[in-house]
């Protein structure tokens, strides 16, 4: 049979009187990366303990290859959880907690998966270390490989870089992508950051207040985002109406709406004069918060122009299409009053990849 | 892996990695059906005994006792005995919980551990060494406080200062400095930062300590009944001198029926504030300490007071006086324990035998026991009906602790002794008292480190593939192993001098070793005060020895995980 991976439909967890997931579907292909992209308090952490079945459905199913999961407890569903801090069995060794789920297989053969896992994490030969004598990075590879070790039909990843600084974080990842790729794994992977879930992901789901707002390949999220709301948590903003990008050179249909993004701001001498905010120095160069006409605060970066001793009054501005997004202006003022109406682009740059 | 079944309708829910909920119900019927007949049985009984008569339903028994003057005087002193300890042990304690757990110094490690040794002494080794001390004959016999409330009160604060420096001592090293840091900062001087910040965190073990201190005084009965004499005693005390010697066993349940009362408004209280400790406050994961300073002194001058003159210089006159002899100083007293000396069928040694044999039983029976209770108490249930379960087993095997060990000697002496259980004969019936009374310091001991075990462990074990007997296996019995020690020796220790329930149950001809030092320095003559002393010696020995044994094997301090 083929493999149909997982399908979550309709997914609803309560705590008490608060709904943590609200009625979200996604699916995991086999040998897929899905990323659940959202803030703190966004369902993405209770959604992920849903699927390993550590925390009940209200309403809704979670089902590996078309079977329905309601019924089979966390140790038989084959997914591995690995978590923030590791969760490594102190009393254990390195090896130990490696071999945790190999239990019940041959002495020799166990010993060499260990052996196999730590150097795919590139941690050979630390079978006898104690993991309390780890450092918090180490610790973190060792919960990828004992996570690893059983070869999960799905690994479920619930910020796993996050506690750690942010030199060793995008080291990891890089570790972590590889390792994924090269395992086949298919994973269902928890982030807060951006850069990380861009980075790992096949396709990202976009999470806010229980509910999936869009879920993309990293690409068209960051192209074509769905709705003002996610845009906004990618950061393109602010949003301005037709009227005031016009000031700022750029002309778009009456009703649409244009999100800044990182580098949609630039410094032109032929564009709108702004008074200057406040400026910050960066590696590099400075950084300006502008006023906008309209009242909108803005950034807008510069390797020339110094931001200490005597940063400008004035800057004078314009939008730069590559680095914006069109959103179609909806009726209301909700969260969802837009629909994507696609990039504006002049060059062909990937603002991320 | 493909074995799910596809769940039809409403699906059952295998969330959680607990296991199923038959699982935890099995593992409460053994210590619940236990505790129902050994412990629930023998008190119920107790109290309709106090509420009846030949003819059925009475008030007369309770309406007599509660009448007499006599009543009213012990119920007085035992409050005033257990407020004036708590005081005392609160108003001490408090500067050893900041020397000992705040500040660093060298031979700190060998103070805490000295400090620690009273709580575990048997009770009637306590009352002979103060007996020592302060009989007309002793070294501080001028001072005439032989048979006096401030020789009883000295006593329960020997006993008790460390649960007050344990308990006190252990929130004030987690304590984050920098509030008082930040006090200081604010223009504060030292004495305000201890009014206003440190004292009011520090507030839920101040209460906790204080209401199981004023639990284990209300309940005294081993050192009263050796201290008190005829003038001073405590309910306990009436009740077994109603019992066995005026055989008034009306009058000993309505009286049991009344220290009930006191002790589960004390459990109660204690219950409270427990609860409100493990609220959280902004704890620091590692104690925080520093080096002595200037302004310590007072700190250290009352601790070292406390320290020598009254936990080292009873416990030294006790050792010294066992060698004082008729004779001259010498092992003669220790010589004489293997004699029969005409007044007993058994020798010293005989009953020591005894003491270590029931003491091994009631250590398995209480750790078995414990073990259970313990893995059930840790659980953490998603429904609120099943952590309101919860809350309420903790409070029941929590009873023990509080019903004190008369009551329990007493109850098992008018139930236990027909069918359908007739243990009279049985041997087995001080083992399992003592167990019932070991059980509520096994539970304490075991309990705080299972429920330190991150819920995620056990979730990540269980995402791994492991069943939940597997991850009970390989998670929580390994953390439990690290308290086992400590909870052996708890249990052996509390066993080996528990005096209140086996002085009602253990046979003349088989006394254990505490049940035989008192009958000891009941009897007339310097041999028999000296043999005492030495039996008292030996049998503290024993039980510090456990304790540093199992202090040993016990789980450090700091767990850097």
């Amino acid at each position: 049979m083929v493999s149909e991976g997982l399908e979550v439909t309709d997914a609803v967890v309560r705590y008490g009187s608060t709904t943590a997931v609200d009625g979200v579907s996604l699916r995991v292909a086999p040998g897929e990366v899905v990323a659940l992209l959202g803030a703190s308090g966004s369902g993405k952490s209770s959604l992920l303990r849903a699927v390993a079945g550590l925390e009940p459905l209200v309403a809704g199913s979670v089902r590996w290859d078309g079977v329905d999961l309601a019924a089979t407890p966390v140790h038989r569903r084959g997914f591995v959880m690995m978590f923030q801090d590791g969760q490594l069995f102190p009393h254990l060794t390195v090896g130990g907690n490696v071999g945790y789920a190999l239990v019940g297989r041959p002495r020799a053969e166990r010993e060499r998966r260990v052996a196999e896992l730590l150097d795919l994490v590139g941690l050979a030969g630390y079978e006898r270390r104690p993991v309390t004598a780890l450092s918090g990075g180490q610790a973190q590879r060792v919960a990828l490989a004992r996570s690893l070790a059983p070869q999960p039909r799905l690994l479920l990843l619930d910020e796993p870089l996050s506690a750690l600084d942010r030199g060793l974080r995008e080291h990891l990842v890089g570790v972590l992508d590889e390792t994924l790729r090269l395992t086949g794994t298919p994973a269902l992977y928890v982030t807060h950051d951006q850069d990380e879930a861009f980075a790992l992901a096949d396709r990202v789901a976009v999470l806010a207040g229980g509910r999936l707002l869009q879920l993309d390949t990293p690409g068209a999220l960051w192209t074509r985002p769905a709705t003002a709301e996610v845009a906004d948590f990618l950061g393109y903003r602010p949003l301005l109406d037709a009227g005031e990008a016009a000031r700022l050179g750029l002309t778009v249909a009456a009703g649409t709406l244009v999100g800044i993004g990182p580098g949609g701001l630039v410094l032109d001498p032929d564009g709108l004069e702004v008074p200057v905010l406040a400026a910050r120095a960066r590696r590099g160069g400075g950084e300006f918060t502008v006023e906008l006409p309209g009242g909108r605060q803005a950034r807008v970066q510069s390797d020339r122009v110094p931001a200490h001793q005597h940063p400008p009054r004035t800057l004078a501005v314009r939008l730069a299409p590559g680095g914006c997004v069109l959103l179609e202006a909806g009726n209301g003022e909700g969260p969802t009053a837009s629909r994507s109406a696609g990039v504006v682009r002049e060059s062909g740059r990937d603002p991320v990849r | 892996m493909s074995a799910a079944i596809v769940g039809r309708g409403r699906p059952v829910r295998a969330h959680g990695v607990g296991g199923r909920p038959w699982v935890w119900a099995a593992a409460a019927v053994l210590p619940l059906a236990f505790l129902g007949v050994f412990f629930a049985w023998p008190v119920a009984a107790l109290v309709s005994r106090g509420f009846s008569d030949a003819d059925g339903f009475s008030l007369a028994g309770v309406q007599s006792v509660l009448a007499a003057p006599r009543t009213w005087r012990i119920v007085g002193q035992t409050l005033a005995q257990a407020v004036a300890g708590t005081a005392l042990a609160l108003a001490l304690g408090l500067p050893g919980a900041y020397l000992l757990h705040r500040c660093r110094f060298p031979g700190r490690r060998l103070v805490r551990a000295l400090v620690s040794i009273p709580f575990v002494l048997p009770t009637v080794v306590v009352g002979v060494a103060f007996q020592s001390l302060l009989a007309a004959h002793g070294p501080l016999g001028f001072l005439g406080l032989e048979e006096s409330f401030t020789a009883i009160v000295a006593a329960l604060v020997f006993f008790n200062y460390s649960v007050v420096v344990r308990t006190v001592g252990a929130l004030w090293s987690r304590l984050d400095p920098r509030a008082a840091d930040a006090a200081r900062s604010l223009g504060a001087g030292r004495a305000r930062v201890l009014l206003t910040v440190t004292l009011p965190a520090l507030a839920p073990a101040i209460a906790s300590a204080a209401a199981l201190v004023f639990l284990f005084c209300a309940s005294a009965f081993g050192v009263v009944l050796v201290l008190g004499g005829a003038t001073w005693g405590t309910i306990e005390t009436e009740i077994w001198y109603q019992t066995t010697q005026l055989l008034d066993l009306p009058a000993a349940a309505a009286l049991s029926v009344l220290q009930l009362v006191v002790v589960t408004a004390s459990l109660l209280v204690a219950g409270a504030t427990r609860a409100r400790q493990e609220r959280a406050l902004h704890l620091l994961g590692d104690p925080a300490d520093a080096p002595l300073r200037a302004a310590d002194a007072p700190a250290v001058v009352v601790t070292a007071v406390v320290v020598l003159g009254l936990l080292v210089t009873p416990m030294a006159s006790l050792a010294w006086r066992s060698f004082l002899t008729p004779d001259g100083f010498g092992l003669g007293n220790y010589a004489a324990l293997g004699g029969n000396a005409g007044q007993f069928t058994v020798s010293i040694w005989q009953a020591l035998a005894n003491s270590v044999l029931t003491a091994l039983a009631a250590t398995g029976l209480a750790v078995g026991l414990g073990l259970l209770v313990s893995y059930l108490l840790s659980r953490r249930p998603a429904s609120a009906a099943g952590r309101r379960t919860l809350r309420t087993l903790d409070a029941v095997f929590m009873l023990p602790l509080g019903v004190s060990a008369v009551t329990v000697g007493f109850g098992f002496l008018i139930t236990l002794n027909r069918p359908p259980l007739d243990l009279r004969s049985s041997w087995l019936l001080i083992p399992i008292a003592q167990a019932m009374v070991a059980l509520p310091l096994v539970v304490r001991t075991l309990l705080p480190i299972l429920r330190a075990i991150d819920p995620r462990l056990h979730e990540a074990a269980a995402t791994l593939g492991a069943t939940p007997a597997r991850v009970l296996a390989s998670i929580d019995v390994p953390f439990a192993l690290r308290g086992l020690g400590l909870a052996l020796g708890f249990a052996f220790a509390t066993s080996l001098g528990e005096f209140g329930a086996t002085s009602f149950l253990a046979r003349p001809d088989r006394p254990t070793l505490p049940v035989a030092i008192f009958r000891l320095i009941g009897r007339p003559g310097a041999e028999n005060f000296g043999a005492a002393m030495a039996a008292s010696v030996v049998l503290a020995v024993l039980t510090g020895a456990v304790m540093a044994l199992a202090e040993l094997v016990g789980p450090k301090e700091v767990n850097p995980w």
